[in-house]
This record gives structure tokens, C-alpha cells and sequence, in this order.
């Protein structure tokens, strides 16, 4: 059975069910009890769970995330949130050259099963040092896997599988889609890491789109639909480990690709989306050059027009899609 | 007490194992010297009282985390001679299949975490072993050893703090042995004793004589009993030296000759040995051929690690994920 949840309440969920099925899981977090984080997504889970698996942390993100990395390691399954994923560059030793390498350094005994969910993106308003989208700084690091879901159903399966999957997840949430409604299962159903979902179906072009972009995408492709072009959108949910294959079959089906994600271009997941294509015989299939569209390069500004300016929006990726379509 | 209630057996296990730790820094700085060492290692000669003393406190199933001049620690805590000689030089039969080497020798099943390679980076570890142990009603308490230059890490301040507010068993062990890589702890920092540092977090700071087995035995057990009864974290700052060099590039211009000899002086073992004898527990006869035997183990260990196997290049990406 399916029923209409927001994203929010789509992640509440997933939550909620994992922690009742397995008490080794508990939440840690800045303002994740009585007050329900920052952007709600945990209200009402202390009322349950009580504040020993909903645990309210002094602000201290490289000791919390030290902290959950120690519970992993020693038999629990943490779920840290941190507040927005900008904090998370406080953490980036205990992320990046702790729970990443554990395993490995320690010859593949240790295990270290924990989630970090962080919402990250623009529109908001809250200016350069809450708005910042850097999922790809992770995706660059062998031991982590990082995910970013774009739909209610996709928020809730995947952060399923995050808290049972046995490696460190970093699960980025967008702010501007907690409130997006969509159809989610009511059982805990996981969707496995790794697999991208094929959001549209079409035959003229291939938009491959990551978290926030995924809506705009689709209503690109609405609007496309208007004039006839059949778009095919793309979102591989999981930006590590990639599912190159369902993205390398669509470009092979369209020959027309376009790629949409909010991050800074430059060095973007985008690039290696583009790379990877370079690198297979679909390239043979590509009727005109690879568009990436990414964020501009600049921290994201303030100011309503300059924010909005700042990242993709629909009628960029219409542009976009027209242009590989003429080339 | 003459020797904190330890048991005769007990502290001549403890004298020996300062050897069995004394022997194996010896033996890896001469595998160094006589180029048959891949990497870098940070050794502990001279700090041998504090990973005993503190180790001698702990039980079956306790936590430890280490740092990168973190031999004498495994070493205490029972860890096989062989195996740590077989990751030292980068074999298959080492703790960590030789993907570790010496900064992060680990025996997870056995509780040790491993040792860390980032100064401060395994104390905010520590605290969630703790919050570990006390999530699941467990008795056991976690170790995590750092030094003075750690002290000035913001891991540092904000682990304690956090170990502090959640009452975790967690006993953090300072080894001040006077020296951030090269930089005077009284350059480094305005205080007199990293143990007052205690105070800004709200649990005990004891700073201890880290050349003296016992003082650290003692105090390392009345944290340890303070943790497993619930009562919260304490922070040990062991007074103590390194003998060698920060690690194998250190010319050390920044101390004397004069002061490494005037600290060998209060050697640990020395002076460990010379009380046990005052005691009578031990006679000079029979702890005679305790260094030997140190010797002898760690060239077995050797002879272990170096007719090993060299990992298998194809099992590169082996234990990436789990």
C-alpha cells in the first residue's frame, strides 16, 4: 500500500521503522529532539524512542561524528544528522580519513555501518554558508558510499538501505524538496544503493539529473513534451557507487545528453557523468556534445534573483536540452 | 601498598612486557637503519610505563585507541609480537594484511581500535565507544591514549566535553612526552599542566609521573574503576619521553644530548626493575634474563614477518567496502 508523504515525512518514516525493527539503531544530531531538527524531519521520534536513540549533541560536529564512527565500530548502527551539510566540513577528518579508510587500513576486519543525513542545496535564502551542495567531495572517497535521493518514495527506501548497509553513508536530503509530496510504500521497503532510476521515459534526449534537479528536470521535460520532445530523465540516486549502465543505455537510446546537478560545475558529479560516457562506446551514439549544467562559480548568494541565478532552474535546462537537440 | 596490590606475578608480567616493548622499538629502528622498512614509524622507547601501567588496569573486552607511536600500547595489550613485526614490514600476516603498517595497527575483535595517524583523531572515536558501551548497558570502559600535541587539537576539547556531559566510560590518557613532533609543549601551550584542562569540562585531570609504572598503574586504575562505575571520564597527563626521534626524518635539533640523557636516567624499566629487586619480589638473578628473552621473542617475530608472504597485488581493493 502507498500513500501520499512528504519527503520529510517520508525520511521520518524510514527512520522510525528501522529503529523499531533494530534497536542498534539510534540518532544522534544538533536539535533533533525537543525541538525536531532544524527542518522538522525528526519531530515527534524523541516522544518514542526518548532521548537516549534520539540524542540531543552539544554543537560539535567533528566529536559527534567521531562519536558515531566509534559506535559503529563497536556494534551500533548511528544515524548522525547534521544540520546542514555545510557543517559538515567540520567533520571532514573524522568522515574522510577515519570512517572512510577504517576498514581498509585495518586490513578489511572493522565495520563501520553509519549514516550521515545532511540536507544540502539552495533557495532558501540562507546565503553562502547554508546552501552549499558538496556531495561530490565525498563521492571523490573510496569507503563511503553517497546518496541523494529526489522523491518522497526514493528519501525512504534509500535511507533504509543506508541504515543497513554496512559501510559509513553520507545520505544528502535537499531543503527545497522536504515539502514535496509524493506516493510512498507504507512497508520498510528498501531500494538498493547503486541503482539509478529512469524518472521519464523518451527518445529524443537524455537529462541526467541529482537531487533538487530532478524536479526541475522533470518539468523541463514537460514543458519539452509541449513541442513533442520526448525526454528521458535520469537519477542515479546513488553518485557512489554510480550505476553508469542504465545512464550509458539511455544515451545509447537518445544520443542527446544533458547533465543538471546544483553543485559548482567545475569538478561537478557531472563531469564524471560526462566522463564516463566519454569513456564507453556510447560515445559512438552521441549526436552532439555533452551540456553539463551546474552551479555557477561562486559561493550561492543571498538575494532572491542572484540565488536563483546562481544554479540551474527549469528554463536553463529547456535551453540546454533545445541546444543538444540543434547541435 | 608496596606496589599498588599487584600481585608478585602480576608485576614481573609488567616489567617483562616494558622489555618485550623496549626489545621491539630497538628491532624496528634497526630494521630501519639496515633499510629493510617500507615506511615510517614513531617509536615509544622510553614512554614504555604508560601504555604498561595504563594497559595493566584494563580487563578482557575493554577499548583501547591508539596513536601513531602506538606499538608499546598493542604490545600491552596482549597483542602478538609476530603479527605487529609482519604489518611493520608490510606482509599478509600482519594485523591489517599489510594495508596499515606501522600507524595503524588494529585488533578489532580483541578491542583494539587501532592506531590512528591523526593527531586528536581518535578521540572523538572514543567517546562514541563510550556512548557505545553505555547505550548497550555494557561494564567495560574504552582507553584512548593521545599526546601533548593533541591536547591542542579541537577533537580534543570538544571529545572531553562531550564525554563529560554523557557521563561516558572513557579514560583519556595524555602521554606528554614533551615534544609536539618538534615544538616545546611550553611553546605550544600557556599552561603548566594539560591535566588542568580537565577542569574547563568538568571531570578529573591527574597529572602523573609517566616514568613510574606503578604511579601510572595506580592512577590508570582508579580511572578505569571511576569509568566502569558509571561515574564519567577522567583525563590522565603522563609525564614522559621519547628516547628516539619524532619518527625517521627527525634530526632533532630541537633538544640536547645532555637532556635525552638526563631522561634516560629515570628509565622506566630501570627503575621499575631496581624496585622490584628493593622489594624483594624479584631478585637481580632472575630478572637477568628478562632483556634476552625480549630479544629472543622479537627475533622470532622477525623471522615470522620475513619469511611471510607479501600481500597480492590482486587483492588491492580488497576490504574498501564491507
Amino acid at each position: 500500500m502507498t500513500r501520499e508523504l512528504s519527503y520529510a515525512e517520508a525520511v521520518r518514516e524510514a527512520l522510525r521503522q528501522e529503529m523499531r525493527s533494530d534497536e542498534r539503531v539510534f540518532m544522534l544530531g544538533e536539535d533533533i529532539g525537543v525541538y525536531g531538527g532544524a527542518f522538522g524531519v525528526t519531530d515527534g521520534l524523541l516522544a518514542e524512542f526518548g532521548p537516549e536513540r534520539i540524542r540531543d549533541t552539544p554543537i560539535s560536529e567533528a566529536a559527534i561524528t567521531g562519536c558515531a564512527i566509534g559506535a559503529a565500530v563497536t556494534g551500533l548502527r548511528p544515524v548522525l544528522e547534521i544540520q546542514f551539510s555545510d557543517f559538515i566540513t567540520l567533520a571532514m577528518e573524522q568522515l574522510v580519513l577515519q570512517a572512510a579508510k577504517i576498514r581498509y587500513m585495518f586490513g578489511g576486519k572493522a565495520r563501520v555501518p553509519m549514516v550521515v543525513r545532511t540536507p544540502g542545496g539552495s533557495g532558501t535564502g540562507a546565503a553562502a554558508q547554508h546552501s552549499e551542495s558538496l556531495e561530490a567531495w565525498f563521492a571523490h572517497v573510496p569507503g563511503l558510499k553517497v546518496v541523494a535521493p529526489s522523491t518522497p518514495a526514493d528519501a525512504k527506501g534509500l535511507l533504509i538501505s543506508s541504515i543497513r548497509d554496512d559501510n559509513p553513508v553520507i545520505f544528502f536530503e535537499h531543503k527545497l524538496l522536504y515539502r514535496t509530496r509524493g506516493p510512498v510504500p507504507e512497508e520498510a521497503a528498501a531500494i538498493p544503493l547503486g541503482l539509478a532510476d529512469v524518472k521519464r521515459q523518451g527518445a529524443d534526449a537524455t537529462i541526467v539529473a541529482t537531487s533538487g534537479m530532478v524536479t526541475r528536470a522533470l518539468a523541463a521535460a514537460d514543458a519539452l513534451a509541449q513541442d513533442g520532445v520526448g525526454v528521458e530523465v535520469i537519477d542515479p540516486r546513488t553518485l557512489r557507487p554510480l550505476d553508469t549502465d542504465t545512464i550509458l543505455a539511455s544515451v545509447r537510446k537518445t544520443g542527446r545528453v544533458v547533465i543538471v546537478y546544483e553543485a559548482v560545475k567545475t569538478l561537478g558529479i557531472g563531469a564524471e557523468i560526462a566522463a564516463r560516457i566519454a569513456e564507453s562506446e556510447a560515445l559512438y551514439s552521441l549526436q552532439a556534445p555533452i551540456v553539463r549544467l551546474g552551479g555557477q562559480e561562486c559561493p550561492i548568494p543571498y538575494n532572491r534573483e542572484l540565488e536563483r541565478a546562481a544554479v540551474p532552474q527549469q528554463e536553463d535546462i529547456v535551453a540546454a536540452v533545445r541546444q543538444v537537440l540543434t547541435a | 601498598m608496596a606496589l599498588q596490590g599487584l600481585s608478585t606475578d602480576s608485576a614481573v608480567k609488567m616489567l617483562q612486557t616494558m622489555y618485550l616493548i623496549r626489545a621491539f622499538e630497538e628491532r624496528a629502528d634497526d630494521l630501519f637503519a639496515h633499510g629493510r622498512v617500507h615506511g615510517t614509524m614513531h617509536l615509544s622507547a622510553g614512554q614504555e610505563a604508560v601504555a604498561t601501567g595504563v594497559c595493566a588496569a584494563l580487563l578482557p573486552g575493554d577499548y583501547l585507541l591508539s596513536t601513531h607511536r602506538g606499538h608499546g600500547h598493542c604490545i600491552a595489550r596482549g597483542a602478538d609480537v609476530r603479527r605487529m613485526m609482519a604489518e611493520f614490514l608490510g606482509k599478509e600476516t600482519g594485523y591489517c594484511r599489510g594495508r596499515g603498517g606501522s600507524m595503524h595497527i588494529a585488533d578489532v575483535d580483541e578491542g583494539i581500535l587501532g592506531a590512528n595517524g591523526i593527531v586528536a583523531g581518535g578521540l572523538p572515536l572514543a567517546a562514541g565507544v563510550g556512548l557505545s558501551i553505555h547505550i548497550r548497558r555494557g561494564t567495560q570502559v574504552c582507553v584512548v591514549f593521545f599526546g601533548d600535541g593533541a591536547a591542542n587539537e579541537g577533537a580534543f576539547h570538544e571529545s572531553l566535553n562531550l564525554a563529560s556531559v554523557w557521563t561516558l566510560p572513557v579514560v583519556y590518557v595524555c602521554e606528554n612526552n614533551q615534544y609536539a613532533m618538534s615544538m616545546p609543549v611550553h611553546t605550544s601551550m600557556k599552561i603548566e599542566r594539560i591535566a588542568d584542562r580537565a577542569a574547563a569540562y568538568g571531570l578529573p585531570g591527574e597529572q602523573v609521573n609517566g616514568m613510574d609504572v606503578l604511579a601510572v598503574y595506580d592512577a590508570a586504575t582508579r580511572a578505569v574503576e571511576r569509568a566502569r562505575r558509571g561515574a564519567g571520564p577522567t583525563l590522565l597527563e603522563c609525564l614522559t619521553y621519547r628516547y628516539r626521534g619524532h619518527s625517521k626524518s627527525d634530526a632533532q635539533r630541537y633538544r640536547t644530548r645532555e637532556e635525552v640523557e638526563d631522561w634516560r636516567t629515570r628509565d622506566p624499566i630501570v627503575l621499575f626493575q631496581q624496585r622490584l629487586i628493593a622489594e624483594r619480589v624479584l631478585s637481580a638473578a632472575a630478572a637477568e634474563p628478562f632483556a634476552g628473552r625480549a630479544r629472543e621473542a622479537i627475533d622470532d617475530a622477525v623471522r615470522f614477518a620475513e619469511s611471510s608472504p607479501e600481500p597480492d597485488p590482486a587483492t588491492l581493493l580488497d576490504g574498501v567496502y564491507a
